[in-house]
């Protein structure tokens, strides 16, 4: 009996929502009175694998197949399970992201396990009941949701947990070989295409949003956004009506049709804070809302406000932050 | 071609989320339920495939109680051929995913269309689940989907980018926007809906492997802090001194 973690490697690093993974991981293995080994996708190295040590993890292994730097749904499943077989893992836990998700679901049937996604808190364990808190209602609420079946997969939500930091401490690395065949490369992509990240930030990886919506008055004027959002090493985002009109790209569009976000800070400028577009940023840690209508939904949900005009507000705010240093 | 689009039945999105007094169940009462709207993509990409191939089926499933029916209609009523309709209550995803994949082996059905995530329950996992069911691939969440024969070219969101995947049929895709503009019901279409057929099976399989303790609504805010537009610098302070933020 184990605890299994699954961890996403991007150019060499593991990402900042795999460390959260892991840390979540090695504390149900402490609950659990057993170890939690890690099993690395993407493009790792060995010096950063090792590093997972830090986040609590005692193994970590790593398949150094070349086709298994992208995404490949049926490869990836296939490993993993190799992994969870050879652990005895009784709890798998990965992220909920768009890879954690397509491979979560399909490990769930061919392991037979209960699956929970979008996990915000680490589980309690009374007996052999095993309950954890997820999102739900587009974070309009939360469920406390019991898995009934002996192996447990859970996918923890990004921002939802602290990544442990114990300095000093390293996991061994551990070559693994799943014996993938041609076959389980059958869905692999044709192509992979990135976009380009104003300022570099990944949006669903960021733990600090800049957002801009109709109040911007028009794709001229994102430089305003964009200058805050790179003082402040922030991504950048919109309201749905903004990428609509073709101001902004539709992968930068969050709420209930677009991402869903849970940064530590989310800062909307010039967005009224409409029910659909609270639903993708409403477990953001701190909301600040830059309207000039005192009236303005969003400042229901916000934690700090500032009633004023962007075009007069947010050159003062990348101001400020450029003088903090 | 056989297209099969799963329909999920949800509280409108500008719902007001309350629960029942014992906090087990979703508080219905007063709730005006929608089709899920993302599926309204699946069935919309699902429609228009079938009209450029010149022929061919778009049956929907859902699996709920009877009080789904009028979605089940407005499906029939945009443009779908026919629908059936598990009875039961979807007591969680794999229970769902179970009845799809049983009604999708039966029926033969070539291509398998869903929404990204079921607003409800946000689980983004009964694509992944029918795929492994019936062992066939999955894309998830696709933002494109073209056909030509029996090969689809999709467009995948990743975090960061996308992927273009080429799967043949029979394949599982979970729909996103911008995959088409979604379609609303015409008085034609809301004529004929109901003379089309809809069919009610029971549940198959072995049940949830999940419950629901307990719902809970989160922690509420303490308020906003409001900082006058003169001294906008202060928030910043705000943010690293007290939010501890930045
Ligand atoms: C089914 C459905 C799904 C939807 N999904 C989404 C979704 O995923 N995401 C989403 O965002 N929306 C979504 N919407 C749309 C949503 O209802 C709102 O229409 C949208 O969020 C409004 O965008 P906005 O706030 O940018 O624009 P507006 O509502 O037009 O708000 C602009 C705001 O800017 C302020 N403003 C104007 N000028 C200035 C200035 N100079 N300085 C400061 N403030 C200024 C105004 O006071 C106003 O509050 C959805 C709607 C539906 C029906
Ligand atoms: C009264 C009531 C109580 C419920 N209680 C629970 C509960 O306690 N626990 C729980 O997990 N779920 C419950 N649900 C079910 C929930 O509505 C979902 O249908 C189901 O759990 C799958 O949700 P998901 O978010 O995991 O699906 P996702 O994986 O997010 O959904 C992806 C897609 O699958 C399709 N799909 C999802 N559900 C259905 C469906 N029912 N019929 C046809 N296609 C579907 C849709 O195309 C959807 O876009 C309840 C529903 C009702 C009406």
């Amino acid at each position: 009996m184990s605890v299994l973690v699954v961890v996403e490697c991007d150019n060499g690093e593991v990402k900042k929502s795999s460390l959260e993974v892991a840390s979540y991981g090695s504390q149900v293995a402490q609950l659990l009175g057993t170890t939690a080994t890690a099993i690395a996708v993407g493009v790792a190295t060995e010096a950063n694998l090792a590093q997972l040590g830090e986040q609590g993890i005692s193994n970590v292994l790593y398949d150094a197949e070349p086709r298994l730097k992208d995404f490949v749904n049926g490869a990836y499943t296939k490993l993993i399970a190799a992994a969870a077989e050879k652990e005895q893992a009784q709890v798998i836990v990965l992220a909920n992201s768009n890879i954690g998700a397509a491979v979560g679901s399909r490990l769930s049937i061919r392991l037979k396990a209960s699956l929970a996604t979008n996990v915000v808190e680490l589980p309690k364990v009374d007996g052999g009941k095993f309950t954890v808190r997820r999102g739900a209602y587009s974070g309009k609420a939360l469920a406390d949701v019991v898995l009934t079946g002996d192996r447990k997969i859970i996918a923890v939500k990004k921002n939802s947990i602290e990544a442990l930091h114990n300095a000093g401490q390293t996991a061994t690395v551990e070559q693994f070989s799943a014996q993938l065949s041609d076959a389980d490369f059958a869905d692999a992509p044709k192509q992979v295409v990135m976009q380009e990240q104003a300022g570099g930030v990944l949006l669903p990886e960021a733990d600090k949003v800049v957002s801009g919506g109709r109040g911007m008055k028009g794709p001229e004027h994102w430089s305003l956004i964009e200058d805050l959002a790179k003082a402040l090493h922030a991504a950048t985002a919109c309201s749905k009506p903004v990428s609509d009109a073709d101001w902004r790209p539709h992968h930068e569009h969050v709420g209930q049709t677009g991402i869903t976000v849970s940064p530590n800070l989310y800062i909307a400028c010039g967005i009224s804070g409409a029910i659909q577009h609270l639903a993708g940023v409403n477990s953001s840690k701190v909301i600040v809302v830059i309207n000039k209508d005192p009236e303005a939904p969003f400042f229901k949900a916000a934690d700090y406000g500032i009633v004023g005009d962007v075009f007069d507000v947010l050159p003062k705010l990348t101001q400020a932050v450029k003088e903090l240093g | 071609m056989k297209f099969l689009v799963c329909i999920s039945n949800v509280p409108d999105t500008t719902t007001k989320i309350t629960f029942t007094p014992d906090n087990k169940e979703f508080n219905k009462a007063g709730v005006q339920f929608v089709i899920n709207p993302w599926d309204e993509y699946a069935l919309t990409r699902a429609i228009e495939l079938k009209e450029a191939q010149g022929s061919g089926t778009v049956t929907v499933i859902n699996v709920g109680e009877a009080d789904t029916e009028p979605n089940i209609r407005k499906a029939l009523a945009i443009g779908a051929d026919d629908a059936i309709r598990v009875n039961a209550k979807p007591t969680d995803a794999f229970f769902v995913a179970e009845q799809i994949a049983s009604v999708a082996k039966e029926g033969a059905y070539d291509v398998i269309l869903m929404g990204k995530e079921s607003i409800d329950y946000n689980g983004f996992q009964v694509h992944g689940m029918v795929g492994e069911l019936l062992g066939i691939p999955t894309v998830a969440p696709a933002m494109k989907l073209d056909m030509s024969g029996n090969t689809a070219t999709l467009e995948r969101e990743i975090e960061g980018g996308k992927e273009i995947v080429e799967v043949n049929t029979p394949f599982v895709a979970s729909c996103q926007q911008p995959m088409c503009e979604p379609r609303i019901p015409n008085m034609r279409g809301i004529m004929t809906a109901r003379t089309k057929p809809l069919k009610v099976v029971g549940p198959v399989g072995s049940g949830a492997r999940t419950e629901v303790a307990e719902y809970a609504l989160p922690p509420k805010k303490q308020g906003v802090k409001l900082i006058p537009a003169e001294s906008a610098g202060e928030l910043i302070k705000l943010l690293r001194n007290e939010a501890k933020v930045i």
